[in-house]
């Protein structure tokens, strides 16, 4: 299994810590004159998305974790699975929920996303930064309202639910950040 | 959006910061002159080098004449030029001051890059509080800072780690590493006292030291003695001072051991531990041993670094911003 000496560390380096994948947040390198050494680091856990730090003594090894990102096509859910592809060369990956997270909010068929692949097998998606959503479900908004003042929940064709100001009706395409689980603006159209 | 960098053959300091250098090292200079310190220059390249086992010398080969074939004669970069120094002092040569270039394998960072540029003065009849002052002098000259506070080793122990260092067994120096939220450090020896005191220093205390004034740190455990006389007493310290400046290690000075047989003893100590840990075994410098056998006078001195002291005064972060090129383009 291939490994990383502390001084290949550099953000974006994936590793393998107690059996879970991390990506490298931040690498200092931090040494007093004289004395020891170390390396500290700041982790995210890949599975988990928690942050953590670790420090190491400088010339330490940690073993690679065999993540890759790369750019898929969302096809469809069967219920248990979603299922993508990867467009150049038809490959297709199953992703579970846990893989899913907040993305299966925002998925629908042929947006592309990036998908994390730990050992071959998805370990998270990340859906475009903005997505264009239609609303199903919506009360009509009153009348004379404008662009200020209150918002009120909507429930996309996702399933997901935003607030949106009270002048977007129900059928209308919007802008949400998905970042944020926020509505940015009603879609180009 | 990609980031916009420069092309690699640029200086990665500005104009500005290259003409700010230039300034400090006048000011240095005029410094030294009117307290009549005599600006040296000594080898960069040595057949000796230093052991202690935390510094790692970088080495290159010199060829004779017509040797272009052979291995060549190994010199040493110096990771200071302490020895040499030391060796024109014991020659008679009084207060002496050099600005040069260091070498150090195996460090790279933000604020580490392995060639390097050091201040280093020594000042025959002082002791490490005299030499501290007029550090202080020189600090309040170059960054326009207030005086400067001073702790001992155990005061900041004490004060930021409610913890006494030169008691503490290594167990409490661990537990104390824990309640402050660094949990496993991954690979280091669970009876290495010291490693556990310099990683309680660098994480915990270094990053709180000097915010408001340059912060002197004095009197250090025998065990990290280095270069410096040792005081005998309860607990016995090491005279050895660090200088912190906005949590930066600017510099580290002794009241100078000159018992060459001492000396003699802690290199040998030293090369016991290389060949403990497996580390690389290097020359210890005999010609410093006799220049102490005959005699270096009682004195203090001390080494800088210039690229952190300027990084400071160009109130930056990363010596990249301040040097002309790093060892990642030159």
């Amino acid at each position: 299994m291939a490994s990383y000496s502390t001084n290949e560390f550099k953000s974006g380096l994936k590793v393998l810590i107690d059996g879970d994948p991390y990506a490298i947040i931040e690498n200092e390198f931090v040494k007093p004159g004289k004395g020891q050494a170390f390396n500290r680091v700041k982790l995210r856990n890949l599975k988990t998305s928690r942050v953590v730090e670790k420090t190491y003594k400088s010339g330490e090894s940690v073993q690679a974790a065999d993540v890759m990102d790369i750019e898929m096509q969302y096809l469809y859910c069967d219920g248990e699975h979603w299922h993508f592809m990867v467009p150049d060369t038809y490959e297709q990956h199953a992703a579970e929920a846990t893989a899913m997270g907040e993305a299966q909010k925002w998925l629908k068929g042929e947006d592309r996303c990036n998908v994390t692949l730990w050992n071959g097998v998805p370990l998270s998606i990340d859906p475009p930064n903005f997505v264009e959503l239609k609303i199903t479900e919506t009360d009509p908004g009153l009348k004379g309202d404008t662009a200020s003042g209150g918002t009120k929940p909507a429930t996309l064709e996702t399933g997901a639910i935003v607030r949106v100001p009270l002048f977007v009706q129900e059928g209308e395409v919007i802008k949400v950040d998905t970042r944020k689980g926020e509505y940015v603006s009603r879609a180009q159209k | 959006m990609p980031k916009i960098t420069k092309p690699d053959w640029q200086p990665t300091a500005s104009l500005a910061n290259l003409q700010l250098r230039a300034q400090v090292l006048r000011t240095i200079r005029e410094f030294f002159v009117k307290r009549n310190v005599l600006e040296v220059e000594t080898p960069l390249l040595s057949h000796a080098t230093v052991t202690d086992i935390h510094l790692h010398s970088l080495a290159t080969a010199y060829h004779q004449p017509g040797e272009s074939n052979t291995f060549g004669e190994c010199f040493y970069l110096q990771t200071s030029p302490e020895f040499a120094m030391k060796r024109l002092l014991a020659a008679g040569s009084g207060s002496i001051y050099q600005i040069c270039k260091a070498f150090r394998d195996q460090e790279k960072g933000r604020q580490h890059n392995g060639e390097f540029t050091i201040l280093e003065w020594y000042r025959p009849g002082f002791d490490h509080h005299q030499l501290m002052d007029e550090m202080d002098q020189l600090l309040q000259t170059v960054l326009s800072v207030s005086a400067a506070q001073r702790l001992s080793y155990a005061q900041a122990f004490q004060h930021y780690l409610a913890i006494e260092p030169h008691g503490a067994n290594v167990n409490a120096l661990q537990q104390c590493a824990q309640q402050h939220g660094i949990d496993v450090v991954v690979g280091l020896a669970h009876d290495d006292r010291d490693a556990y005191l310099s990683l309680l220093m660098t994480h915990l205390i270094e990053p709180q030291l000097g915010q408001q004034a340059p912060t002197f740190i004095y009197d250090y455990p025998v065990s990290q003695a280095a270069l410096a006389k040792i005081r005998q007493g309860e607990p016995s310290v090491a005279e050895r001072f660090e200088v912190y400046v906005k949590g930066v290690e600017l510099a580290n000075g002794f009241h100078e051991l000159t018992d060459s047989a001492e000396q003699r003893h802690r290199f040998e100590a030293d090369l016991q531990q290389r060949r403990e840990k497996d580390l690389p075994k290097v020359v210890m410098d005999e010609r410093l041993l006799a220049a102490l056998k005959h005699g270096l006078p009682a004195c203090a001195g001390v080494a800088l670094g210039i690229d952190r002291l300027v990084m400071l005064a160009a109130q930056s972060h990363a010596l990249d911003n301040v040097m002309s090129f790093t060892m990642i383009n030159a």
